[in-house]
């Protein structure tokens, strides 16, 4: 009985740690708190994003443009921004630890995700407590429907989808077209389908479309073949650019030169490690972002994030950096402090984006609807020389 | 009084009064914890996941650890019990109002599909035995995850409609898409607490410590132990194989469908491989064929990575070495002397009691 009664004791030890590491976990994260600023007042911005993983490209290249915009704030004193991002490994489960954490930590404006499915999971918890979100990248439509407080810097999928379609038809860039797509993922699939929808009513031909997975996404020849054999002439890939490097080569490698078209995911390809970017000539694709743009405010940022981190930005450090800019200003007129609790930043930042319009890196006069999606145009660039040039 | 004693100076009695003491006096304070607001939300988004982990590591233990049969799968069956359970919960959201009501219907259907599928695999792979079965059952394992990868659910007045590789349905207005393929579900009702994760993982305890304690838990024993002496004297090995491998996968479901409420979206993918290997390595960290071992470390494993975050990106690196330590110290010869060194105590207490009784 004495023996069961100690490990029974050894039993609410563990629950004693259970219990210990709440103190413990808000103690710690105070203490390593941040890179920008340590003044009391500032305001907590936390997000979500993956560090670690497959999706790390993007994770980290939303934290860094993020703090190289809530640094830029910080000095100009003025508003106070103290930024944190969680490690959420693009997976559903780990979003709502990290995000759980954040809470713990005191965020009262939150970034999102900086994927869809994870910016999804918690976006429903965003929704529950109060706190007012402005994702840099979670495009897909499920993550602000329903919800008054969840806002994207990027497009909407589906405003993607017809966009391109839109363009294509326009401009005449081909006759017979070609699809290939990841059906796994909510970005690729909404995009598809819209186009699908838009193309029709275009009159647009459509001649292949092809699939693949996450577990797929290394050989492409069967949906290439596909596409040749159809006589596409120009191949439409919305999906990110690791894939989609590999379906240029793979497409090179077998003598297949249609056009292709891709949406913002494509950007950063010319970025790709071990790939040969004269592949990518004449590839086209629709982006809000150019990093080889000259105007003041982005070659600042292109610099600025060169200097610090040694790479080129791709659009999802621009959206980032949009972001954090987005909610300075909107702070700024709404008039609020740090002091204020989350619902009542959430009232005002709703007030504010509905009725405000925002000049940043990757659009000018972009003004938000009720549901949350941003209205800004994509810019249709075409890849020559190695760089990016307008159409 | 004496009779408890009796029972708890037992093996099988002592790991009973563990399991039940440990999970009760967790709930208790946590729970205390909860109402004086004294814990934080991390930990608080942790419970239900925990819950759900340990219930998948006791079934999983049902397999390997008491079976005796390496299964690398269960994610399978715990993602046949979310996606099953969702359909529930989702056709039923108009006819059945209360939540209570629709989580329990899905937990009940959750365990009840996973139980089938556990039927479906079982009986071929449990021909097999060792290395061959734990591949075979990797397989199915992924053989489930790509079915419900294709599959298409969607509801609208007229019913459910079903198809498989692309939606070939139209809905009519006013319907919606339960599951969509490999976009798996979104807008999941959060019907799960932790009171339920609590209530799950007791009738998971006194189910499996009863079954294990039972006539046929002895038969299942016997059959890891020693096939061919089993079948010797009369043990039908196939019978009690498949109870043992299909009660486990019912478990499995039933914490899928505990999980999935959980999350306001979930995919197949999350019900992959890893999930399977995950869970293996609470069982046998845990103690194969020990249940309370599961517990602690189906608890412990899970909120690990949550208390390293403060270490940010050493986080995976010292999760890995504590793995490591741990597998190191299950296997040491100091572990073995301790375990000697408590043997001998208890032995010698016995005699004292004996003695005394006399």
């Amino acid at each position: 009985m004495k023996k069961s009664l100690s490990m029974l004791l050894a039993g609410m030890m563990l629950v004693g740690t259970l219990a210990g590491c709440g103190g413990n976990t808000a103690g710690t994260d105070a203490g390593n708190t941040d890179e920008g600023s340590a003044s009391g007042a500032a305001f907590k911005i936390g997000g979500t994003s993956p560090l670690t993983g497959d999706a790390a490209i993007y994770g980290n290249a939303v934290a860094r443009g993020a703090q190289i915009a809530a640094d830029e704030i910080n000095a100009q004193g003025g508003i106070q921004i103290e930024l944190k991002f969680e490690d959420d490994e693009n997976n559903t489960e780990k979003a709502v630890n990290a995000y759980n954490n954040l809470k713990d930590w005191g965020m009262q404006l939150s970034l999102g995700s900086v994927t869809s499915k994870p910016c999804e999971a918690i976006s429903t918890d965003i929704y529950a407590d109060r706190i007012f979100a402005l994702t840099p990248s979670a495009s897909s439509v499920a993550t602000t429907e329903g919800k008054d407080n969840v806002f994207q810097m990027c497009f909407a999928d589906p405003n993607q989808g017809t966009a391109s379609a839109d363009y294509i038809a326009d401009q005449q860039l081909g006759t017979k077209i070609a699809i290939i797509w990841k059906n796994d993922d909510v970005y690729s699939t909404g995009i598809h389908d819209k186009f699908v929808a838009e193309a029709q009513a275009k009159g647009l031909n459509i001649v292949s479309e092809t699939t693949f997975t996450d577990a797929s996404a290394t050989d492409f020849s069967v949906q290439l073949n596909d596409a040749k054999d159809k006589g596409a002439d120009l191949v439409f890939l919305p999906m990110y650019y690791t894939p989609a490097s590999l379906i240029l080569t793979q497409a090179n490698a077998m003598g297949y030169a249609p056009k292709f078209f891709g949406v913002d995911g494509m950007d950063g390809i010319l970025t790709v490690e071990n790939f040969d970017t004269t592949l990518a000539e004449g590839v086209m694709l629709l982006t809000p972002f150019n990093a080889d743009a000259t105007d003041d405010k982005t070659v600042s940022f292109v610099t600025k994030y060169q200097e610090a981190y040694g790479e080129i930005p791709n659009q999802f450090a621009a959206d980032a950096y949009d972001c954090i800019y987005a909610y300075a200003q909107a702070l700024e007129a709404a008039g609020a402090t740090p002091d204020m609790s989350n619902e009542e930043l959430c009232d005002a930042m709703i007030a504010q984006f509905t009725s405000m319009t925002f000049n940043g890196l990757t659009g000018e006069n972009m003004t938000w609807d009720t549901i949350g999606a941003v209205s800004k145009s994509p810019k249709g660039m075409v890849i020559e020389n190695g760089a990016y040039v307008g159409m | 009084m004496q009779k408890l004693k009796k029972y708890a100076a037992s093996r099988s009695g002592r790991d009973t009064l563990l399991s039940f003491g440990i999970v009760i006096v967790a709930f208790v304070v946590v729970q205390a914890l909860v109402l004086t607001g004294s814990i934080s939300s991390s930990m608080k988004g942790l419970l239900v996941p925990i819950c759900a982990y340990i219930i998948m590591a006791v079934s999983l233990n049902l397999t390997v650890g008491i079976l005796g049969e390496l299964s690398l799968g269960h994610a399978g069956f715990m993602s046949v019990g979310a996606f099953s359970g969702i359909v529930v919960t989702t056709s039923l959201a108009d006819t059945v109002p209360s939540g209570v009501v629709r989580l329990i219907l899905a937990i009940i259907v959750g365990a009840i599909c996973a139980a089938i599928a556990g039927v479906i695999v079982g009986v071929p792979v449990l021909r097999l035995k060792g290395d061959y079965l734990a591949i075979v059952t990797l397989a199915f394992g992924e053989i489930i995850k790509n079915i419900i990868n294709v599959l298409y659910i969607g509801k609208d007045a007229s019913g459910l409609h079903f198809s498989i590789l692309e939606q070939k349905f139209q809905l009519a207005d006013g319907g919606k898409m339960i599951i969509n393929g490999p976009m798996g579900v979104s807008g999941v009702s959060k019907l799960s607490s932790f009171t339920w994760g609590f209530v799950l993982i007791l009738i998971t305890l006194f189910i499996i410590l009863n079954l294990i304690n039972s006539r046929s838990g002895r038969a299942i024993m016997a059959v890891r132990d020693n096939k061919i002496a089993a079948d010797s004297i009369g043990i039908s090995t196939t019978h009690y194989k498949l109870m043992a491998f299909v009660i486990s996968a019912a478990f499995a479901g039933m914490a899928g469908a505990l999980y999935a409420m959980n999350y306001s979206t979930i995919t197949a993918a999350k019900f992959d491989f890893n999930t399977s290997i995950l869970i293996l390595v609470f069982v046998v960290l845990g103690g194969l064929g020990n249940i309370w071992g599961s517990i602690i470390a189906a608890t412990l494993l899970t909120l690990l990575p949550e208390l390293l975050r403060a270490v940010n990106s050493y986080r995976m690196l010292i999760y890995a070495i504590l793995l490591i330590a741990m597998m190191l110290f299950n296997n040491s010869s100091l572990k073995a002397r301790l375990l000697e060194k408590r043997g001998m105590k208890q032995m010698e207490k016995l005699e004292k009691n004996e003695k005394e009784g006399a």
